[in-house]
């Protein structure tokens, strides 16, 4: 498969035309707003947490098909899952897109995995990861986080 | 109609002359349609500031060896050739600076800031790039200076009753507006936007960064009070440019920068200042730099500009008319006089990636805010994908475009 097959792979390309979970949440408890000023993508993650579970994640915003590809598997991946289980994943992940000596396995890294063809676009890791450090933002209280500075 | 001795325009010899063009990018020959972002330079250029460098160079004006008085010359000649391009016959009045950008702070600091405080205001456009809106908003923080803005329309054009309106009722200390907008391509009326700031006793600042790279700027003609560019954008190298002011105000302007260059003397108790320009050339300066960048003055004089000119209007027109014909893409900036800058959206891919696919097959354009976030906001766009072109592209260049933004949009579909 070519790099730029790779990278836009089927998952993406559909996640990004028929995004999961893009909406605003009624009654979130947490969010946080994500940008990378770099291409204009601008994308904020809604939680709402209960008895210490992610009982529902939605989000909101223009981007590109990677950032808006991945918040989309952000949501589906991780809905359900602990606070604690989701700091975890947002570390994986993160890990996931810069190491490009990582072995990626779809069966333990799930369908985000589809995502580590950015490993051979630097410049479009920022996107890949952008929902995801908002999310870690939004569990940590924090309003807004940027790609740049 | 000028009686011109050059040799008729051809784009593909001028190609020649800009070595980097000929390589390959991902296995495809480099379409290098990023002209607005910055411009390659000729070989002459990049000779001469070599050539510079390993036969005579020297820091300059202080030195009274051989090598420090060639280099002065050489510095010095290259600020005359300069103000003629620009059409002054007093070299004084051109002040090299790193670029547009710090032109522009520069005038904030040492023309405005003595004159502003509460109440006091600049007049912007809508369609600003960050260089002409953060130094302003800089000073507001300093000295709560205002900024009046004249709104532009959905095409990209100034609305020029309000630019007049503006003018007369808000009395700014400075006008400052774009000649070309690197964002939307729009030619603004400049002689008339001057005209009108003249007739209401306000000071113009005109950005030239966008529109010298496309025609010959006159500042006897336009009569602005001060032009910055860039020489980056003007086929010369980085970190110089050039702020032109008239005598008259420049004289009696303070410093910006302090140090050495600029001073006739020095104690510790009082120093006095030069004249204009050394007074607003603090330290070293980029001497290879403004040397380059006569170079590439001379190179754009050497050719028929017009001729060049019309290429590039040919350009524009078959990118616009290629571009626009594929359902789902929209055209962005469709004012009335446009250089040949083509931003454009497409309904269902992100201009980010339009501009990597784009990569992919050797093509180069820029993706994003453009440096113009308060535009981008008043458009409603997160931003465009742009393509721009000078004088070097060829036709051949702008349906590999078009043929690939085709495929990228069905990719998308």
């Amino acid at each position: 498969m070519s790099d730029m097959e790779d990278l836009y792979q089927e998952i993406i390309l559909d996640h990004n035309k028929r995004p999961r979970n893009f909406r605003l949440l009624e009654h979130p408890t947490h969010h946080a707003e994500g940008n990378n000023p770099m291409c204009g993508d601008e994308i904020e993650v809604y939680a709402r947490v209960e008895d210490g579970r992610l009982a529902e994640l939605s989000f909101q915003g223009q981007g590109c098909a990677i950032s808006r590809a991945s918040a989309s598997l952000l949501t589906e991946q991780l809905t359900g899952k602990t606070v604690e289980e989701a700091h975890a994943a947002v570390a994986d992940v993160l890990d996931l897109m810069r190491d490009a000596d990582r072995t990626v396995d779809f069966m333990n890294d799930g369908e985000i995995a589809a995502l580590t063809g950015v490993r051979k676009f630097p410049a479009r890791i920022k996107c890949a990861t952008l929902a995801w450090h908002a999310l870690e933002a939004a569990l940590n209280g924090e309003e807004a986080i940027s790609t740049e500075g | 109609m000028s009686l011109s001795s050059k040799a008729p325009f051809d784009p593909a010899t001028v190609r020649d002359d800009f070595p980097i063009l000929s390589q390959s990018i991902n296995g495809h020959p480099l379409a290098y349609l990023d002209n607005a972002a910055s411009t390659q330079k000729p070989r002459v250029v990049i000779e001469t500031m070599n050539r510079f460098y390993a036969e005579a160079y020297s820091n300059i004006h202080r030195g009274v060896h051989a090598l420090s008085q060639q280099a002065t010359e050489l510095y010095d000649g290259s600020r005359e050739v300069i103000a003629q391009f620009f059409g002054t016959n007093d070299s004084r009045e051109i002040v090299f600076v790193r670029g547009t950008t710090e032109g522009i702070n520069l005038i904030a600091q040492s023309f405005v800031r003595p004159q502003a405080g509460a109440g006091s205001c600049v007049l912007l456009t809508e369609m600003e790039h960050h260089a002409n809106i953060v130094p302003w908003q800089i000073l507001r923080e300093q000295v709560g200076l205002d900024l009046a803005i004249c709104p532009v329309s959905d095409e990209g054009d100034v609305d020029l009753s309000e630019w007049k309106r503006l003018l007369v009722e808000k009395k700014p200390l400075l006008a400052s507006f774009v000649h070309v907008s690197n964002a939307l391509g729009t030619i603004n009326p400049a002689k008339e936007m001057i005209a009108a700031a003249r007739k209401a006793g306000v000071p113009v600042l005109l950005d030239a960064a966008q529109s010298t790279p496309h025609f010959p700027i006159n500042v006897a003609e336009l009569d602005p009070d001060f032009l910055v560019m860039s020489g980056h954008k003007l086929f010369g190298p980085t970190g110089i440019g050039v702020l032109y002011g008239k005598y008259g105000h420049l004289s009696v302007m303070p410093p910006y920068q302090g140090g050495g260059d600029m001073i006739q003397k020095v104690t510790f108790e009082k120093t006095r200042f030069k004249a204009p320009p050394e007074r607003f050339e603090a330290g070293t300066p980029h001497i290879a730099g403004a040397i380059g960048l006569a170079a590439a003055v001379r190179y754009l004089q050497s050719l028929d500009r017009e001729a060049a000119l019309d290429h590039e209007n040919r350009l524009r027109a078959a990118a616009e008319e290629g571009l626009g014909g594929i359902s789902g893409l929209r055209l962005i900036g469709r004012a009335r006089h446009r250089a040949s800058v083509v931003p454009f959206i497409l309904e269902n891919a992100h201009p980010h990636d339009i501009g990597t696919f784009l990569d992919q097959k050797g093509i180069a354009i820029r993706s994003g805010h453009h440096c113009a976030q308060p535009l981008m906001r008043r458009l409603g766009l997160p931003g465009t994908a742009r393509a721009s072109f000078t004088f070097y592209n060829t036709m051949e260049e702008v349906e590999r475009l078009v043929d690939e933004v085709t495929r990228i949009e069905r990719f998308f579909r």
